[in-house]
C-alpha cells in the first residue's frame, strides 16, 4: 500500500472498446476515445448512468478486458496487449478487485478467502494465515476468521471481500458498485473503511452510483455515451 | 489449495456429488464385472487344465477330450512310444464309460473313468483311499447320495445294458474306497472311477462293447519335464502318433478363445458402454458445476488466479468423483460377481471349478485405472470451458442475472 503521490499509476489514451452484439453484427461503442489518468495515492470515483461504459472502463483498468483501440498503462506497464498468462500475473500483484456482489468462495472461511491470492502467489501457507489474519483484523473482522460467508452479513463479506482484494498489497485497488448490496448504515460502514484505506497510501478507483461513496472520493470522473464529460 | 477448493466444489453439494459417485460405482461395477467375465472363464479354464500339471491331452484323432464316444486303441503301444520322448514325463490314459449301479431294487446309471491312481489327474481324494486294489471304487457325493452309500460299502456295478431282454452284463461287485471331487465334472453330475483295467475286463464282458474296449483309451493325458516346450511336445507327439489329436494348454485356450469369442465381444460392448456411461456422468455432473460457478471462477481469474489453477481444480473434481466411484465400484463389483457366478456355476453340465467371473488383479486394476483415466477426460471439457470464460463479459452477466 506504499504509494508516491503525484506519479500516474493509471494511464489511458484514446481508449476506444466496441463489442459485437451476439451473432448480429451491430456493434456497440462502449468507449469511444477515453483519455484518463489517475495519480497515485488519488480516490476516484467513476459515476454516470447506467451504460455509459463506467464498467468497461474499470474493466480496462482492471485488466480483465482489452481495449479495442489506445493504450492503458498501469504502474508504467502497457497493459492493453498482454497476454492471458501476462494479465493474470500482473492482476496477481499490481490490482485488488472488489465487486458489487462481493464474490467470496462460500465454501472457505473467510480466512481462507483472503488468503486464496496469497497462496496463487506462492506465499508459504504460515506467513500467508498470518497476513490474511492481519488483513480481517485491518477491516474489523478479527473474530470473524473462521466463518464462512453464509454466517457473514452483507457489510461483513464485503470487508471480507476488500481484504482478499488487498492481500497481495496491490498499486491499485478497483471497486465496482461497493456499496450496491449493502443497506445505508453498512454502505457508509464501508465508505469509511475505503477512506481509512487511501489515507494509508492504496490508490483506488470505484464506479459506483451512490452520491454518498462518490462524493467521499477526492476526485469524481462522470461519463456518458462512453466518453468522459467531467473530471 | 487446489485440491482444497475441487473437495470444498464437491462438498458443496454432498446430494449431487453422492449420486454422481453411485453412478460412477455402478458403471465402475459393471466395467469391472464385464472385464472378469471376458477373461474369467478363460483363465479358469486354463488354471483348470493346468491344475493336476498335464499340459498336454491326446484324443482320438480329430476330436476333444470326451467330445464323443470314440476311443484310441493301442494303448500299450502308444505309451511305448510317448516313452521314447525324454520330455514326456509321465503318461496316464484314460478310458470313459457309463455304469450302471444297483441301489435297492434299481440302478442309478453313471459316468466313470477309468485310470491308474498313480498318475491320474481327474479328481481329488477327498476322504477315504484310492482305487489301488482291483475291486475298488471312488465315487464322488452326488452318485453316493443317489445311491444311498457311504465308503466301505459294496455296490452292484454292471458296464452294459440290453433294453430288449432288460439285463445287466458286465456285472461285478466293487467296494467304494473314497469319495472324490472330479475336477472336470458338474455338480449334478454321477461320476466315478475305478483302475482302466478294472473297467477293461468288465466291458469286455459286456456283448454290446466285449473286445473293442481292451487295450483302449478315451484320453492321455501326458506331463511334460520341466523345462521342456510343451508345443514341441505336442508336435513330436502329432508326428509320431498317426491316431490322436495332441492339444495342449495353448491350443485348448485358443480352441476356448474361439468358442467364447461372441461372449467376449459382448462383454467388451458393454464394458465400454459403462465405461462412456462413467464418462458422460462425469462430464456432466462438472460441467453443470463449473456452469452454477461461472461468477466465482471469472472473480477468482480477476484476482489473479492462473487457467492452470482452474483447469487443475476442475479436473481434480473429475477425477475425485472417478476415483470414489472407482472404489466404490470394486466392492460393488466383486459382490455382484460373486453372486452372478454362483447362479452361472449351477448351470447344468458346466465343470465345478469354472469361475465365469475371476478376479484378475492386473485385469481388474487396468480397468479401473482405465475408469479413472476417462474422470481426468470427463474433466478436460468443463475445465477448458472454465478457464475459458471471458471474464469481463462473464462477470457483466453475473451482474445482470
Amino acid at each position: 500500500m506504499s504509494a508516491l503521490p503525484g506519479t500516474p499509476i493509471v494511464s489511458l489514451r484514446d481508449v476506444r472498446r466496441d463489442y459485437t452484439l451476439g451473432r448480429s453484427a451491430e456493434r456497440v461503442h462502449a468507449l469511444q476515445g477515453v483519455t484518463l489518468d489517475v495519480e497515485r495515492g488519488d480516490y476516484v470515483a467513476i459515476v454516470g448512468p447506467s451504460g455509459c461504459g463506467k464498467s468497461t472502463l474499470l474493466n480496462l483498468i482492471g485488466v480483465i478486458d482489452q481495449p479495442t483501440s489506445g493504450t492503458v498503462s498501469i504502474a508504467d506497464r502497457r497493459v492493453d496487449a498482454m497476454s492471458d498468462r501476462e494479465a493474470t500475473q500482473f492482476r496477481l500483484r499490481n490490482i485488488g478487485f472488489v465487486f458489487q456482489r462481493f464474490y467470496l468462495m462460500p465454501i472457505l472461511s473467510a480466512l481462507e478467502n483472503v488468503a486464496l491470492p496469497l497462496a496463487e502467489a506462492k506465499v508459504p501457507k504460515t506467513e500467508r494465515l498470518a497476513r490474511a489474519a492481519e488483513l480481517l483484523e485491518y477491516v474489523g473482522l478479527g473474530n470473524r476468521q473462521r466463518h464462512r460467508p453464509a454466517e457473514l452479513s452483507g457489510g461483513e463479506q464485503q470487508r471480507v471481500a476488500i481484504a482478499r482484494a488487498l492481500a497481495n498489497q496491490p498499486a491499485l485497488l478497483l471497486a465496482d458498485e461497493p456499496t450496491g448490496e449493502l443497506d445505508a448504515r453498512t454502505g457508509t460502514e464501508i465508505i469509511a473503511l475505503f477512506q481509512q484505506l487511501n489515507a494509508d497510501g492504496t490508490t483506488i478507483v470505484v464506479v459506483t452510483h451512490d452520491e454518498d461513496l462518490a462524493s467521499a472520493a477526492r476526485r469524481k470522473i462522470h461519463m456518458r455515451d462512453g466518453r468522459v464529460v467531467d473530471g | 489449495m487446489r485440491a482444497a477448493l475441487a473437495q470444498a466444489s464437491l462438498v458443496r453439494h454432498r446430494s449431487r456429488t453422492l449420486l454422481a459417485v453411485l453412478g460412477v460405482a455402478i458403471a465402475a461395477a459393471m466395467l469391472l464385472d464385464m472385464v472378469m467375465l471376458a477373461t474369467g472363464m478363460r483363465e479358469s479354464f486354463r488354471e483348470l487344465l493346468l491344475s493336476r500339471g498335464f499340459e498336454i491331452r491326446l484324443a482320438p484323432k480329430g476330436t476333444l477330450p470326451f467330445d464323443t464316444d470314440a476311443t484310441i486303441p493301442g494303448v500299450a503301444a502308444i505309451t511305448a512310444t510317448l516313452r521314447g520322448n525324454r520330455d514326456i514325463r509321465e503318461i496316464s490314459p484314460v478310458l470313459g464309460s457309463s455304469i450302471h449301479v444297483q441301489a435297492g431294487n434299481r440302478y442309478i446309471a453313471s459316468s466313470t473313468l477309468g485310470i491308474d491312481p498313480s498318475v491320474q489327474g481327474d479328481y481329488e481324494l477327498l476322504s477315504g483311499s484310492d482305487v489301488t486294489a482291483p475291486d475298488a471304487i471312488v465315487a464322488n457325493d452326488y452318485l453316493l447320495r443317489q445311491l444311498g452309500a457311504r465308503v466301505g460299502d459294496t455296490l452292484n456295478v454292471a458296464t452294459g445294458y440290453d433294453p430288449q431282454t432288460r439285463t445287466y452284463s458286465g456285472q461285478r461287485k466293487l467296494v467304494v474306497t473314497g469319495t472324490v471331487k472330479f475336477l472336470y465334472g458338474a455338480n449334478d453330475q454321477s461320476a466315478s472311477a475305478m483302475r482302466r483295467e478294472t473297467l477293461e475286463a468288465m466291458a469286455s464282458a459286456n456283448p454290446m462293447s466285449g473286445s473293442r474296449s481292451a487295450d483302449r483309451a478315451s484320453l492321455f493325458m501326458v506331463r511334460v519335464r520341466k523345462g521342456a516346450d510343451a508345443e514341441k511336445v505336442r508336435d513330436w507327439i502329432e508326428a509320431n502318433v498317426p491316431n490322436v489329436t495332441a492339444i495342449s494348454i495353448a491350443t485348448a485356450i485358443a480352441q476356448v478363445d474361439e468358442r467364447l469369442s461372441y461372449f467376449r465381444q459382448l462383454a467388451f460392448i458393454l464394458g465400454a458402454v459403462s465405461l462412456f456411461v462413467g464418462f458422460l456422468l462425469v462430464t456432466t455432473l462438472v460441467t453443470v458445476s463449473v456452469n452454477e460457478r461461472a461468477g466465482e471462477i471469472a472473480v477468482m481469474r480477476a484476482i489473479g488466479v492462473s487457467k492452470a489453477h482452474v483447469i487443475q481444480q476442475v479436473v481434480l473434481e473429475g477425477v475425485a468423483i472417478s476415483v470414489a466411484g472407482a472404489i466404490l465400484g470394486l466392492g460393488l463389483g466383486l459382490i455382484t460377481a460373486r453372486y452372478l457366478n454362483t447362479i452361472l456355476s449351477a448351470f447344468p453340465g458346466l465343470p465345478m471349478s469354472i469361475d465365469f467371473f475371476l478376479f484378475q488383479p492386473v485385469a481388474a486394476w487396468s480397468a479401473l485405472g482405465l475408469l479413472v483415466a476417462s474422470g481426468v477426460g470427463a474433466g478436460i471439457y468443463p475445465a477448458w470451458r472454465a478457464s475459458s470464460l471471458p471474464i469481463s463479459e462473464t462477470l457483466r452477466r453475473e451482474a445482470i442475472a
